[in-house]
Order: C-alpha cells, then sequence, then structure tokens
C-alpha cells in the first residue's frame, strides 16, 4: 500500500490554538450561538481579542442534533423581530461567510388538524403579515399543491383542515454553518479552543474575572455563556439561579431516498416535524421527552408515537427504514421563549432558555448577544427577553405559536 | 422501554406514568407576605441538577396516584421511588 490513491486531507477551516492566560470575552460554548457569537463580536464591534471555549468539538452538540429548519412566523412582536432579523442574516449569510451552508428557502407549512389549530393559525398569519413577515392561510387543497405526498383525506384521526404557510422558510446544512462561522472567526484572530471544559467561575467583588477549565484557568473581561442545555450548570458556578429546565429533544433520519418532499412540514398538534435533506435522508423531529435529562437519549415510545403521526400524514413513508435516532439537551423556559441579556454578576452575559428553536435564531442571536457583550447593555431586539421577565412578568408566552415544536 | 417502579403497583413501563418535576416544592405558608421575586421563585424557578434529582410522577394509566422518585438526570437511572409523604431517601 504506497496511499497514492487517498486524497490529501483538505485544508483546515480553522486553527486549534492552545488557550491563553487572557481574553478581553470568553463565550463558554462552541455551538452555533457561541461561534456566531464571537464573528459578529469580531465583524461588528472590532473585538478580537475573544476565545470560544468548548468542552467536546465544536458544534457537536445541539448544531449537530437538530432538524435545521429555519423560519421567522411567530406570534408575538418580541419574538417575530429576534427570528425574523435571524432570517433576513440567513439570506445573505452564504455571502457573508464565503462558505456554502446550502441554505434553502423551500417553505414551510404549519399544519392545523382542528379549529381550535384553525383559528390560532389564521390570527398567527394575521399577527406575522403586521410584522412583514411572508405568512399565508392555505386551505387543504392549496398544502396539497404545495406538497402532494401530504395526506389531506378527511378520514384520518387529525385530518389536515389547512395550514400557515411561510414561503421564505426552510433548511440549511448545520454543519456548514457552523464551519462558516468557525473559519472566519477564526481568520479574525478568535480562539476556538476544544476539548477545554469550564469547571469554575472566577469573581470578585460581584464581577465576573474569569473561568476555570480543564486546560487551566483563563482570565477574562466578559464571560458570555452560550451552552444551551447544560446553562443551569455553568450558572450555577456563578450562583445564579435559572427558570430553565433541560429535557432530552430527538429527531432521527431514514436511509437516502429518491427526493419526494419538496417542502417543510411541521405539525404541532399531532408532534411531528419532516423535511428531506439534500442529501436524501427524510430527517424527523419529535416533542420533547417530559422529564428532565442530559443523557442525549430519550424514550423509545415518544418515537413510536411520532412515527404514527408522520405516516398518517405522509402515507408514502410506510416502507422507509429508520437510519440513526439521536436526543439533544434542550433547556426550555417556562414562557418557551429564549433569555438573552445582562445577569445580576457584572460583565456575565446570558444566552441560553432557546429550548427546540435554537437553530434558526443562529445568525439573529448571535449578532444580538455580541451586540450585547460588546455594549454591556442589549440590542433591542433582545432587550424584551431578559432574565427578570419572570419577575416583572413581561413574558413573552410563545407556547402558542412554538408549542414543542420550534 | 425503560421500567418505572410504581410504590403501589410494582414496576411498570414509562409510557404508563407522567411526568410532575421537581419534588418537595411546598405550598408557600404565607401567599400574601411573598415579594414578586419570591413569587417568582415560586411559580418558575425549578432545579435543573445534571445527576441526582428528587422529582414527582403520576401512575397516570394504573392506580392514578403520585408518588415521588429520586432519578440521576444525566444516566435517567432511578435510584428510589417512594411514597408522598415519605422523607427524601438518603442514598449513599
Amino acid at each position: 500500500m504506497t496511499g497514492t490513491s487517498l486524497p490529501e486531507h483538505p485544508d483546515f477551516l480553522w486553527r486549534n490554538p492552545d488557550p491563553k492566560p487572557s481574553y478581553d470575552v470568553v463565550i463558554v460554548g462552541g455551538g452555533g450561538h457561541g461561534l456566531a457569537t464571537a464573528y459578529y463580536l469580531a465583524k461588528n464591534h472590532g473585538i478580537t481579542n475573544v476565545a470560544v471555549l468548548e468542552k467536546g468539538w465544536l458544534a457537536g452538540g445541539n448544531m449537530a442534533r437538530n432538524t435545521t429548519i429555519i423560519r421567522s412566523n411567530y406570534l408575538w412582536d418580541e419574538s417575530a423581530g429576534i427570528y425574523e432579523h435571524a432570517l433576513k442574516l440567513w439570506e445573505g449569510l452564504e455571502e457573508d461567510l464565503d462558505y456554502p451552508i446550502l441554505f434553502s428557502q423551500r417553505g414551510v407549512l404549519n399544519l392545523a388538524h382542528s379549529l381550535q389549530d384553525v383559528r390560532e393559525s389564521r390570527r398567527r398569519v394575521y399577527a406575522n403579515q403586521l410584522n412583514g413577515i411572508d405568512a399565508q392561510w392555505l386551505e387543504p387543497e392549496d398544502v396539497a399543491k404545495i406538497c402532494p405526498i401530504v395526506n389531506i383525506s378527511p378520514d384520518v384521526r387529525y385530518p389536515v383542515m389547512g395550514a400557515t404557510y411561510q414561503p421564505r422558510a426552510g433548511i440549511a446544512k448545520h454543519d456548514y454553518v457552523a464551519w462558516g462561522f468557525a473559519r472566519r472567526a477564526d481568520e479574525y484572530g478568535i480562539d476556538l479552543i476544544q476539548n477545554c471544559e469550564v469547571t469554575g467561575i472566577d469573581m470578585q467583588g460581584g464581577r465576573v474575572t474569569g473561568v476555570q477549565t480543564t486546560r487551566g484557568p483563563i482570565a477574562a473581561g466578559k464571560v458570555a455563556l452560550a451552552a444551551a442545555g447544560h446553562t443551569s450548570v455553568l450558572a450555577g458556578m456563578a450562583g445564579l439561579r435559572l427558570p430553565l429546565q433541560s429535557h432530552p429533544l430527538q429527531a432521527l433520519v431514514s436511509e437516502l431516498l429518491e427526493p419526494v418532499h419538496p417542502t417543510v412540514v411541521m405539525s404541532n398538534a399531532v408532534h411531528v416535524y419532516v423535511s428531506q435533506a439534500h442529501k436524501g435522508e427524510l430527517v424527523m423531529g419529535a416533542g420533547i421527552d417530559t422529564y428532565n435529562g442530559y443523557g442525549q437519549r430519550g424514550s423509545f415510545h415518544i418515537i413510536e408515537r411520532q412515527m404514527a403521526a408522520a405516516l398518517e400524514l405522509f402515507p408514502i413513508f410506510a416502507r422507509a427504514h429508520l437510519l440513526r435516532t439521536w436526543a439533544g439537551i434542550v433547556d426550555v423556559t417556562p414562557d418557551a421563549s429564549p433569555i438573552v441579556g445582562l445577569t445580576p454578576v457584572e460583565d456575565l452575559y446570558l444566552n441560553c432558555g432557546w429550548g427546540t428553536g435554537g437553530f434558526k435564531a443562529t445568525p439573529g442571536v448571535g449578532w444580538c448577544f455580541a451586540h450585547t457583550v460588546a455594549h454591556g447593555a442589549p440590542h433591542p431586539l433582545n432587550a424584551p427577553f431578559t432574565l427578570d421577565r419572570f419577575t416583572t412578568g413581561a413574558l413573552v408566552d410563545e407556547h402558542g405559536a412554538a408549542a414543542v415544536a420550534h | 422501554m425503560q421500567l418505572i417502579t410504581c410504590p403501589w403497583c410494582g414496576a411498570r413501563e414509562e409510557a404508563e406514568f407522567h411526568y410532575g418535576g421537581q419534588a418537595h416544592v411546598p405550598y408557600p405558608a404565607d401567599p400574601h407576605a411573598l415579594s414578586d421575586a419570591e413569587w417568582a421563585e415560586y411559580v418558575f424557578f425549578r432545579d435543573n441538577p445534571k445527576g441526582r434529582f428528587a422529582e414527582r410522577w403520576v401512575h397516570s394509566a394504573g392506580c392514578r396516584r403520585w408518588f415521588n422518585a429520586v432519578r440521576d438526570t444525566a444516566t435517567h437511572e432511578l435510584l428510589a421511588v417512594y411514597r408522598p409523604g415519605e422523607p427524601k431517601p438518603v442514598i449513599a
């Protein structure tokens, strides 16, 4: 064996530096949100003495485990604001990052299966339209025109009574998104440090001064948490108690199939959402497992129900084989909206609580969180998503629009 | 499927149960005296440990009674189940 037939290793997209003793900003969590925040800190605010600390490998947590759905058709103004900001960034992201992310605006259908669903869906369409978001209400026959494989027969347990449609919604290749952000952040001189788990947060006089890690102590002017499901554990190191519960959220893919599914279909009522990846797998997500869990795996009966729902909606999937299942750990807030902003600890910033909906927000939250960290004050788009809304009562209750399926 | 031991019925499949979140969260003794922050704590804030967690379950498709369990949230292993009113068991 000479090895001559093996291809050369592709160029690395980022360096793998050792941590320096000190940074202006340390971001904890090297997923999509952490990498996007690092990128926009450099690009929008000129802050490049930044480290992103990742306990595993870059984008190996929820960034690798989501179902890649991107949309902005949320009910409330606050949510529509940040998700639509994200969607607009998605629309220029490939050019901005100079990296292919396979962003495909194939539209998303949110199905309605009951009169209550229909009323709430139409209300959401009107709210979206007032916010300048491209939402439409479709009758069942129009649903079938957009996605012919959806079963619109009235003879099923939960018939399709219509759907909301957002044509600009779609999917992207999650890994490429992370790599695109990582490469650009690295080009700005930001250190992406993998296998570096934060084990403590150093504070002095109510102010954060650095972190303890498995690769030694690192001093920091500011610390920004972007650790999704593990945020409660991290925040606890700074004495912060958060209104979060961590749950497994399961997803799965089929074997590679011919292109049969032209759009994204979500159904909150029967707890399933489906798209077909560029490669050909059907990608399906479920509802969360109800119990708290950090195990990155969930219960089988959740998948069983999800498949039952998918089969009723898409009879054509009956002979498809399941290839892989997995779970990510999602941090859920009581109002199903994120927490992005300041904390009672000076120079410690919080981005968490995205629950089941974090992927679609990636560029938007990176943009706003970077602004928050750079200025020590929230961007107008994340200003409503404070920690103290759970005390003041100014909740952004997205359970109605987001429910289990973000 | 994971088996959960109901303290009245014995081991049954997980799908027979529903989850009730953190156990041993008492209703405020004097609700009128609570500040906004204390109400927020009672209504919205719960422990979220990675590891052992005392939590409530109900045997919905069985005896329909509530009970408490200590479960490891990282491994999903059930370490103890006990009836309401009984103290949280000490586990080595």
